[in-house]
Order: C-alpha cells, then structure tokens, then sequence
C-alpha cells in the first residue's frame, strides 16, 4: 500500500520592526498609531526603570526576591495593548509592563515581592489574576476562565503568559488539550527566553519551537519576535480576533530573552555566556522603538531626559507608598480564609491561641461574652 | 549522598537545577563534577514526569535520590509520590520494591509565601507505606540520609531552607542513625516537648528561657515522624507527667495530633494536665514577615503551652 502524507504543517514568524531598527512599512501598517507608541515606549521605560529600582531595594534588603523583566518588557505589554481591557490577563510573574499597561499601580507588584499579600488584592476591574509562582497552574485557571466566560456567552477571552520552561509541566498539556478539544478562546502565550533559571530550552523542549507543542493539541500556532511590540501586538491582536469569532485557543510564542538574572536570588552569569548576553543587549526591545520614535522626528533626547526625570519621580513615589503602608497586624491573617470565618477560627482569632482547641473554647470566655454574659 | 554514591552505583540523583547549578540551595556542589551526567540529571519541570520515571526505575533496582527544589512543588506530583511509590510494593503482590528517597525543602519561615512554605509532613504523614525522615541538624542530617538511601522502601526526606546554614559536627566517618530512634536533646523532669525537624530549636529556645523560671524541660527530636518512636516519649511523659507537641504543621489531623493522641492513650494516668499542641495557626503562611514569625510554633506559644499543663500559668 502505498504512503500518503496526512499532515503537514509550518509555523510562522513574524518582524516588524527588526533588531537593526528597520521597519516593515507594509506589515507594520496600521498596528500601532504614533500616539500609542510614544504611550508604549513611556511604559517600557518605566518599567525598565522599576526592575532598577526593585534591585536595588532587594540588595539593601527592603525588598525580597525579585524577578527582573528587563528585556522581556514588549511581550506582555504588547498583549494588553492588544486585548480588550475586559480580557483576562493571567499573568506568571514577569509580566509587570502588561499589568501597569492594563492599570495596576506599580506599588501592588512592589508590595508582593516585599512579601506583603495586600500586593495580591487586584482591583477587579482590571481582569487581572495575581501572579502564579507555582509554575505551570495559572494556564489552568485561564483556561477556566475563559470557559466560564463562553459558558455565560461573554466575548471575554484570557491571555495566560507562561515561560518556555513552564511548558514541560503537565499542567500546560493538560490545559491545551481542554482548551483545543473543548473550543475554549484561550491565548496560550509562550515567553521563550531560551533559560529556565539554569536550564537550557532544550531541556524543555528539543522540538525547533515551541510554538509547534501547540500543533499537537490541534490548535493554531504562531511564533514572533517577543523583542519587537509591533510583532507582538499584530499577532495578538489577529489571534484574539480569531479567538474571539471562532471561540478557539491559539498558541503564540513570542521570542525573547531576560537581560537580567532569573531573580535576585540567581547569578546568572555562572550559567551563561557574556557573549549570548551581548548579542540580546543589541536586540533590546526598547532601543528599538526610541530610534523608529527618532526617525519619526517624535522623539529627541531632551524628550528623553523629561521622561526619566517623569518616570523616577513615579516609581519613588510607588516605592513610598508601598513602604509606607501600615504593617499587617496578627489579626489580618484571618482575613479572607472562608467567605465567612468558621467559629473555630474566630476563635484563634480572638484568643490568640492555637494549641489544644478544646481547651480554648472553654477557658476563653469569648463564648459567654459573645452570649451577653 | 556523595558517600553514598560511591559505595553504590545504582543510586543516582535527579531533579531541576541538580546538576549545573549544584541544586537550587547547593545542596548538590561539586556532585555532577565527582559523577558525571549520568548520576546527576537536571530535569525538565516536570514534577509528577520525573517523580514517576524515578519510580519505574527504582522497580527496576535502580536507587533514585529525587530533589524537589521545594516538598512545595511535591504537590504537582502527588500521584506518583502518594498513590505509586508508597503501595507499589503492596499492589504488586511483593514483587516490586520502590527504593528511593524524595528530598527537598520543607516548611514556612523564609517569606516564600503560602504556595511555597508547605510543611508537607501534615499532608504525607497520614500515608501508609512511606516513612518520613526530619532532620534538625546537621549530624543526624547525614546519618539519616545515609539510612534512608539505604532503606528498601520510599523515604520522604524534609530538609529545612532556614537550617541549612546552621553548624554542627559531623564526623568524616561512616554512621547511620535508625529510623524511630529519637534524641533527647536536653533532659527534664517537669515537661516533656516533643518535636522535630525544625521547631526542635524553638523548642530548645523555649526551654531555655523555661529553665531560668524553675521549669525543668524534657525536649525529645523525634527525627523520623514514620516510624515515630513512641518508646521514647512514653518513657519520658511518664517520668515528667506533662507534654506538649510541637509540629510546625497546621493541628488538624496533623503528625502532632497523633503523638497528643498516642501519649493520651498509652500515658493517660501518668498526666497531670491534658497534652497540648502548639502548632502553625490554622491559616495559609503569610507572605508578610511579622505575621510569618507570629503564625509559626514560635517560642512564646511553647512557653505558653508548657506554664499551662505544668500549671505554672
Ligand atoms: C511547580 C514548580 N516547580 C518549580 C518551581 C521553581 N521555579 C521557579 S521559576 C522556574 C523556571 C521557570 O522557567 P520558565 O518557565 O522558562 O520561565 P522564565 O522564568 O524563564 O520566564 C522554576 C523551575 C516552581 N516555582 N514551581
Ligand atoms: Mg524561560
């Protein structure tokens, strides 16, 4: 019997704007109007100034560990730009661009990495879900999400951002194969820096991309330059509109590399190479758009010292006011446990004491004042 | 687990950042150097993937030490760990043993967040067929290690961030310490406290302080919570007449409770007051610094507990 090919299948790439600066007018049309990028380019190098920041805080120990984004900061800021505001942004944990973009104060990411759970308590209107540190278990929860909103016949989808890393963990098959077989609107969105901590990607994955993991569950797949917003925001924005219309997922990978270490708690140097470093510092996704922003003769250097000086100013002032919020009292820990607060636990609460229960209930007294003894 | 390897070419180590990195916490330095790729595997993060072929190859014969870089991040791999290792011996009628040890951090106290400062022990203790090692220094760190690599059956091994940069003498030469052997870390006559793995120092501080107010402590480290040497703590509530648990999981159904239990059951005409528990209260860690300390077993609960059943409140 003869041998036919049943399946067949290519992933794209796609630039826009390249590592040298040069812009594809064509493919470029129309993806982002000149007043949104000089808006874009304020939040890249805001953010890019807030890992300086939070390093610095870390290292004198006012902060504790602390994940830089630096490098990475187009990828998930050209998403949000490319969403609805309503979409589900389900965030691991470096994505800060993404979030202050959809409108998170920077003070909530500081006050999470100085260990404080109020960092956690995201404003609802922001469809933002709080960062997912166990790897893996947010790609889940987006998948869910998005399946409540087809459920309640919502056009809201999510937007999971997960590492290449992340892509080895059980949870990621298990939620693309829902997501595909049960035609869930769910952006599966890779951010492959090539490093898992130490781990090289091809300990995670030895296939040529990422992206074709995707292929496998039946869904469609698309690869960009993680480092280029225009990239970024063109093929979000096409995925979300098909995710959208056609309730289906879509796997992205978006190419690109952390300038800085894993977290604070890391030395990346012991595992890599200055040279590999080097090549992404040319490819950094911000000088990039400040020469296009240039070439258009909307940016100059004195526009750039104006937005430093603007940008410290904001970031100082996100850095008092985490700081200077009032320290969680004994009492906070109970909060939110259960919608409402079992008897058991009001107790602990309320007498401080943990050991031998039963002992407590007795001997409190907060029974007998509670019935107006 | 370099002597150990040495001694045995079928134990082999694996799990994230083993090799490369020397482990997450260095607890690896220098063994992908001494053994080679083939002994030190760093793996993909793939917790119940890697737990589950470590599993097959132990029926195999094989020997595998597996780290996770934190028992927090056990949970992925519960099937494997819980529903394989331990019954894989019972299921398959004696014909496959799963010798291998699961290691890696355990416990809150570092500001990881609740996620990330399981005290798995409250969770795994409950389990047939597995044993639970925890050490609180770094001599029996070694002596039961040693034990647990040998040991036939699956060992949970609970190391602690926060003790693994405390000191202590550890001889160059070759010792095992038994599983359900506990150490009587300071000897009383008024209290008993039994405890393991961590808050054994908490214990010891609390005794201390204790000490300068005439209350004379007892504090027995179980070391291993499965088996958990009753002998020992039967011995000694019966020669104190008190006893409070101290166990770093939350009370609920909780290796501490089971010990309250027992010493109710076996010492009940020995005691003078009923046992107490002080543990972590009943809420996840804290991420915030002050509320961490305050949720743990810390010194103030002990010493509270022990002025209690010694009636000296
Ligand atoms: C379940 C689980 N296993 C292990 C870890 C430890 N860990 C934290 S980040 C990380 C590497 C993640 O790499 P990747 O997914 O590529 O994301 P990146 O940090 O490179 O963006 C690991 C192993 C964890 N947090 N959760
Ligand atoms: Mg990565």
């Amino acid at each position: 019997m003869p041998t036919k090919t049943v399946f067949t299948a290519e992933i794209q790439y796609l630039s826009i704007l390249n590592e040298h600066g040069k812009f594809d007018a064509k493919l470029g049309k129309d993806v982002i109007p000149d007043k949104d990028l000089l808006v874009l380019y304020e939040h890249m190098v805001r953010c890019r100034y807030l890992d300086e920041v939070a390093f610095k805080l870390q290292r004198s120990g006012r902060m504790g560990t602390y994940p830089q984004n630096m490098g990475q900061e187009a990828t998930s800021l050209g998403a949000a730009y490319a969403l609805n505001k309503d979409d589900w942004l389900v965030p691991c944990y470096r994505e800060n661009c993404g979030l202050f973009y959809r409108g998170l104060p920077m003070e909530y990411i500081l006050l999470h990495w100085m260990g404080d759970e109020r960092g956690n308590a995201i404003p609802r209107e922001l469809y933002c879900t709080p960062l997912a540190i166990p790897i893996g278990t947010q790609m889940l929860h987006a998948t869910g999400l998005a399946w409540a909103s087809k459920y309640r016949g919502e056009k809201r989808i999510a937007c999971t951002f997960f590492g290449d890393g992340a892509t080895s963990e059980g949870d990621f098959h298990e939620a693309a194969n829902f997501a595909a077989n049960l035609d869930i609107p769910v952006i599966f969105f890779c951010q492959n820096n090539f490093w898992a901590i130490s781990v090289p990607g091809k300990i995670q994955c030895s296939a040529p991309t990422v992206a074709q993991r995707g292929l496998a569950y039946g869904m469609d797949c698309f690869q960009c330059d993680g480092n280029d917003i225009f990239a970024v925001v063109k093929t979000v924005r096409d995925a979300a509109k098909y995710a959208r219309a056609k309730s289906r997922p879509v796997f992205i990978e978006a190419v690109t590399y952390r300038l800085g270490d894993h977290t604070t708690a890391d030395d990346a140097r012991r595992y890599r190479d200055q040279a590999e470093v080097d090549m992404w510092k040319q490819r950094d996704p911000i000088l990039r758009v400040r020469q296009l922003l240039k070439e258009r003769k909307l940016w100059n250097d004195s526009k750039e010292a104006a937005l430093k000086e603007k940008v410290e100013k904001e970031v100082h002032a996100a850095v008092e006011r985490a700081e200077g919020i009032a320290a969680p009292s004994r009492n906070d820990f109970f909060d939110h446990m259960y919608a409402e607060l079992p008897e058991d636990l009001r107790l602990q609460r309320d007498t401080m004491q943990t050991h031998s229960l039963g002992e407590v209930l007795e001997e409190s007294g907060v029974r007998s004042q509670e019935s107006g003894g | 687990m370099s002597e150990e390897m040495r001694r045995d070419a079928r134990i082999y180590l694996l799990g994230e950042e083993v090799a490369q990195y020397n482990g997450a916490y260095k607890v690896s330095r220098g063994m992908l150097d001494e053994f080679g790729p083939r002994r030190v595997i760093d793996m993909p993060i793939s917790e119940s993937g890697f737990a589950g072929m470590a599993i097959g190859s132990a029926m195999m014969g094989l020997r595998p030490i597996v780290e996770f870089m934190s028992w927090s991040f056990s949970l992925v791999a519960a099937d494997p760990i819980l529903n394989n290792a331990p019954k894989m011996l019972y299921m398959s009628g004696g014909q496959f043993g799963c010798p291998i040890v699961f290691r890696g951090n355990d416990g809150a106290g570092g500001q990881l967040g609740s996620t990330h400062s399981w005290c798995v022990e409250g969770l795994y203790s409950n389990v047939p067929g597995l044993k639970i090692a925890i050490p609180s220094n770094p001599y029996d760190a070694k002596g039961l290690m040693k034990t647990a690599i040998r040991d036939d059956d699956p060992v949970f091994f609970l190391e602690s961030e926060r003790l693994l940069s405390i000191k202590g003498e550890v001889p160059e030469e070759e010792y095992t310490i038994p599983f359900g052997k506990a150490a009587i870390r300071r000897e009383g006559t008024d209290c008993t406290i039994v405890s393991w793995g961590r808050p054994v120092h908490f214990a010891m501080e609390a005794a201390e302080t204790l000490a300068k107010e005439g209350i004379s402590c007892e504090v027995i480290d179980g070391r291993t919570i499965r088996p958990m040497d009753w002998t020992t703590i039967f011995a000694s509530v019966r020669k104190t007449n008190a006893c409070v648990v101290v166990d770093q999981s939350w009370s609920f159904a909780s290796p501490g409770s089971e010990v309250a239990a027992q010493v109710s059951e076996h010492c009940f005409d020995d005691l003078d007051h009923p046992v107490l528990r002080v543990h972590s209260d009943d809420v996840p860690a804290p991420y915030a610094q002050n509320l961490e300390q305050e949720m743990l077993p810390n010194p103030r609960k002990i010493i509270a507990a022990v002025k209690k059943v010694t009636y000296r409140a």
